[in-house]
């Protein structure tokens, strides 16, 4: 088994998680979207880790899981934030910082 | 070079020469209102005081041997860059000690009489701070041992000078004379900030001891170089030819201003620059010759402006402009001419002064009028004045024994062992000099009343008649007292050299001579102006008159010359402003904000737009990494 | 596929390709649902076929950590907050920014062909060392990781918490609502009431009669139509309200005046 198969599924998860922040206008589903980005690369991180057989990658994996859990905070609070004044979770609502 | 000899006994209060009048400078002027009331008396103290430390000073020099009257004194370092050093440090030698006593004791007489002149002027102890700060830079300027504290000095008596000129502010005329002098000043000072620039290159050092240790070493046309440049700077200070035009104009300052700085003095500086700087001329035969064609051409300029003028202080300042040329022409005939270069700004100080004074006393009689059209007869009316003026009027045309013989005398002389060409120039100027004179003489003193009417005139108080006394016995004695016993030439001689070349014809001849010359002048003045009419109004007169009176075109020469191009040039240039670099500079700001404008059609505020972009980047990147690696 | 690892582990080949189907799978769902509340379950999805990986390349711990931290607790995190902003908002699919979609699937497409291809290209060769070795060093997988996170990445980690502290305050901040005004009290609410138009009593309760669950039936009006104000107002805004049974209306006529067919 090719660990490259995992890095390749990792990119191909990475895709389709950048077609969701960009197609999709719900800010939560945008955000899940992320989040798949974010998994997709732990999973490359994960992978690397097995080919040179050293922890560092996973370690870094957790990390950035941290970080992930962290800014999921951030941004649900944010999103919170933005449906309490506008009635909407649409990220095309909020669209006044433009020309 | 003499040995330097430390400053000690009195001689270590070289100093406090230049810090007398400056400390009365800065006390006057920045105390203030205050110093209303005895500030003027303040003024005329401190230089007195310098006046007598520098007899001091001359009495204990006499003592020395003739090689050991040259001192230094160091101050402190002033600056000191790199390979680059200029010490506060100050020389006194024969020279110096020569002008020490001129700036101080003619400046002594004409503070005093300035009390006098300057009674009922509310800015008077501006004015004594103003005269003040003028000797203290004028001392500067000839103690300094080195060229770029001589050129503090040079520009301290330019700003005095300019403060001066323009003492009467609110008089337009006085306001633009002020700017004409100080403008044209600077032309001249350009000259010798190169001059100076080229001898730190060249020498790699700008004290006077250096320079002129090694002047010798250098190519002659560096040297020429230095000494043209030089010339300039003495032209602009000495109101030589060809930027002679500020001088007339600034008789706009009060008239003991116009006998300090405009006749005894600060013109002379341009004198004392090149006498001081003699190694180089004399390596430099070129810019000598310059030196003495510019000297010619000015003595002969100022004469006949002088010959035309009805304003009685243009026209001695065409003398005075005529007499500078006699000093500066003296100055590049070389070490035969140094030495009366200097004998003659010495009795030139003294009894020009001496006439400017006494114009200024006429003019206070006569209700501040300085149209001579408007005087006559005020021999009787103003006795002291009319005789002090005849005086100082006989010195300068040169009558024995009075000080203009001998020291005009040595000049045509020096000339005549240069060249025959120079000496009847000199000569011939000398009768100028005696027809013009006399025709101020007789039309302000002989002659019928041409008054106006409310006109009463009167002798000056004490206060400014002693001076004029003082002056005129100066006049009379100065020149005689300087060649019988003080023997100028055996005194500056270690300073400045002194050679005689010997004449083709025996020295009475050349005396003879000359004094025939002034007496046609002094007789054809006299017929002209004192047995004939003169109208009150000034006839049309021939083309030279004409343009005698408009100072032979110096002003409109300068017009053509100078300022129609600057103005064309500026013109253009707003021009070019306006259109090419504004129009570039707009240009550009309209296209980016043009561009901009459609660029910013892009910013529409939905963050999936922007992700999109990002995407656009990120596939650009890995498009990038993929074909680096291919390949 | 070139596999240039000797020794082929059928099995993890089965486990990778069954959980890369369903991972893709997931993601796909995630993308294409209407509805935020469906996203949120096939994500998990992904996310639980994920751990499944990453334990089987030899990461039990990530593998438990993103059971726990993604699948529960953020996945929690994200449910929480649907039904906050209100699980009703099912987007409509149609796109308004023009030429965004094209764009996006087109830029997406061309990202992921260049990334596999790449990858395939530059990992073809690629060896397969393992972490047998490296997690028996310290006598497992967790105590490796946590021997690195305590020794190597201690500053990073120390860091991480001052991140996730600050996310928390964060966090508290956004969401905290000011009060300006002291609460309305019970009177001043019911002030407001009866001063306003709306209804002042009690809302109509839902159907009782219904054979259908209660809540969500509509109650009936005298004159047969049915009342909106009755039924809760998540279910009417999710659409969710099920259409009147006429039967059962005939029916309960037919009861209530006494006739029978």
């Amino acid at each position: 088994m090719n660990p490259s198969n995992y890095v390749m599924l990792s990119a191909v998860l990475f895709s389709i998680g950048a077609l969701g922040v960009l197609v999709r206008r719900n800010a939560i589903i945008v955000f899940m979207s992320v989040e798949l980005m974010l998994n997709a690369a732990n999973l490359a991180f994960v992978a690397f880790s097995r080919m040179n057989g050293n922890l560092d990658g996973q370690v870094v994996a957790f990390f950035v899981m941290v970080v992930a859990a962290a800014e999921v905070v951030v941004g649900l609070a944010i999103i919170v934030t933005i449906f309490r004044t506008r009635r909407s979770a649409s990220i095309d609502e909020p669209n006044l910082l433009k020309y | 070079m003499t040995m330097l000899m430390p400053a000690e006994g009195v001689f270590s209060l070289i100093w406090v020469l230049i810090a007398l009048p400056l400390a009365g400078a800065a006390i006057l002027l920045f105390a203030g209102r205050r110093t209303n009331s005895w500030g003027p008396y303040l003024g005329v103290l401190t230089v007195l005081g310098s006046a007598v430390i520098g007899v001091l000073m001359l009495l204990e020099m006499m003592q020395q041997p003739a090689d050991g009257r040259t001192y230094g004194q160091e101050l402190f370092t002033w600056i000191q860059v790199g390979g680059f050093s200029a010490d506060m440090a100050f020389q006194l030698d024969q020279l110096s000690i020569v002008f020490v006593l001129l700036i101080t004791i003619v400046g002594s007489l004409i503070h005093v009489y300035s009390l006098g002149y300057m009674a009922h002027d509310k800015d008077r102890r501006k004015f004594f701070g103003y005269l003040n700060l003028f000797v203290a830079a004028m001392l500067l300027l000839v103690l300094a041992n080195n060229y770029l504290l001589l050129y503090v000095g040079w520009e301290g008596v330019g700003l005095a000078s300019y403060l001066l000129i323009g003492f009467w502010q609110h008089k337009p005329s006085a306001a633009a004379a002020a700017k004409k002098a100080f403008i044209i000043n600077r032309v001249g000072d350009v000259g010798l900030s190169l001059a100076i620039m080229l001898m730190f290159v060249t020498f790699g050092s700008v004290s006077f001891q250096d320079v002129f240790g090694v002047a010798d070493q250098a190519s002659e046309g560096t040297l020429t170089a230095i000494g043209l440049l030089l010339l300039l700077a003495a032209c602009g200070k000495s109101a030589q030819f060809p930027l002679q035009a500020w001088l007339l104009d600034a008789m706009e300052g009060p008239t003991p201003v116009s006998a300090l700085i405009h006749a005894a003095t600060m013109v002379t500086a341009g004198v004392y620059l090149i006498v001081r700087s003699n190694v180089i001329f004399t390596a430099a035969e070129w810019a000598a010759i310059a030196v003495i064609v510019v000297g010619l051409i000015t003595m002969w300029m100022g004469a006949i402006i002088g010959s035309a003028k009805d304003d009685i202080k243009k026209s001695l300042a065409g003398s005075t402009m005529s007499q500078i040329g006699y000093m500066i022409t003296a100055a590049g005939l070389g070490p035969i001419g140094y030495v009366f270069a200097i004998f003659h700004l010495l009795t030139h100080g003294v009894f020009k002064a001496g006439l400017f004074l006494g114009a200024g006393s006429v003019m206070h009689g006569m209700n501040d009028n300085v149209n001579m059209r408007r005087y006559g007869a005020l021999r009787s009316a103003m006795v002291i004045t009319a005789g002090t003026f005849i005086v100082c009027y006989l010195a300068i045309i040169g009558i024995p024994p009075f000080d203009g013989f001998f020291s005009k005398d040595d000049i045509i002389h020096a000339s005549f062992e240069r060249s025959p060409i120079i000496g009847v120039l000199a000569m011939l100027a000398a009768g100028l000099t005696g027809f013009y004179m006399t025709r101020m003489v007789a039309m302000t003193f002989f002659g019928k009343a041409r008054w106006e009417d409310d006109v009463h005139p009167h002798e000056s108080p004490k206060v400014m008649t002693i001076p004029l006394i003082i002056l005129a016995i100066g006049a009379a004695f100065l020149g005689m007292a300087l060649v019988y016993w003080g023997d100028i030439e055996s005194w500056l001689e270690p300073v400045v050299g002194f050679e005689e070349n010997p004449l083709p014809l025996a020295s009475w001849v050349y005396e003879a001579t000359t004094l025939a010359l002034v007496l046609i002048g002094v007789a054809i003045g006299w017929i002209m102006y004192a047995r004939r009419e003169v109208p009150v109004e000034a006839p049309r007169g021939t083309v030279l008159t004409r343009a005698a009176r408009e100072e032979l075109y110096g002003n409109q020469v300068n017009d053509v010359l100078v300022v129609q191009p600057t103005h064309y040039a500026s013109r253009s240039l707003v021009w070019f402003d306006n259109k090419a670099v504004d129009g570039f500079v707009n240009g550009s700001a309209a296209f980016v904000g043009g561009l901009s404008g459609r660029m910013r059609r892009y910013q529409t505020g939905f963050v999936r737009s922007y992700a999109l972009s990002m995407v656009g980047g990120v596939l650009l990147v890995v498009l990038a990494l993929v074909l680096v690696r291919m390949s | 596929m070139t596999d240039t690892v000797t020794d082929v582990n059928t099995g993890e080949a089965v486990v990778f390709w069954v959980c890369a189907i369903l991972a893709v799978a997931g993601a796909a769902g995630m993308v294409l649902s209407r509805k935020a509340v469906h996203s949120a379950l096939w994500i998990a999805l992904t996310m639980i076929n994920l751990a499944v990986l990453y334990v089987a390349n030899s990461a039990p711990f990530l593998g438990m950590v993103q059971v726990i931290v993604y699948t529960g607790a953020v996945m929690m995190l994200f449910l929480f907050v649907l039904m906050i902003v209100g699980v009703d908002s099912s987007d409509s699919l149609i796109e308004t920014i023009k030429g965004q979609r094209l764009a996006a699937i087109l830029l997406v497409l061309g990202i992921g062909t260049m990334l596999v291809w790449g990858i395939g290209n530059a990992l073809a060769e690629t060896s397969d060392i393992g972490l047998e070795e490296a997690n028996a060093a310290y006598g497992g997988n967790v105590q490796g990781i946590a021997n690195l996170i305590f020794t190597k990445y201690l500053i990073a980690f120390e860091v991480t918490s001052a991140l996730l502290i600050t996310a928390a305050m964060g966090a508290m901040v956004l969401a905290h609502r000011e009060h300006w005004s002291p609460p309305p009290s019970q009177r001043e609410l019911s002030e407001q009431r009866f001063s306003g138009d709306g209804v002042k009593g009690n809302l109509p309760n839902p159907g009782v009669f219904a054979r259908h669950n209660a809540v969500g039936t509509p109650a009936l009006l005298p004159d047969g139509s049915t009342s909106e104000a009755s039924i809760p107002e998540p279910l009417r805004a999710r659409g969710d309200v099920p259409p009147i049974d006429h039967t059962d209306v005939d029916e309960v006529q037919q009861i209530t005046e006494g006739r029978t067919e």
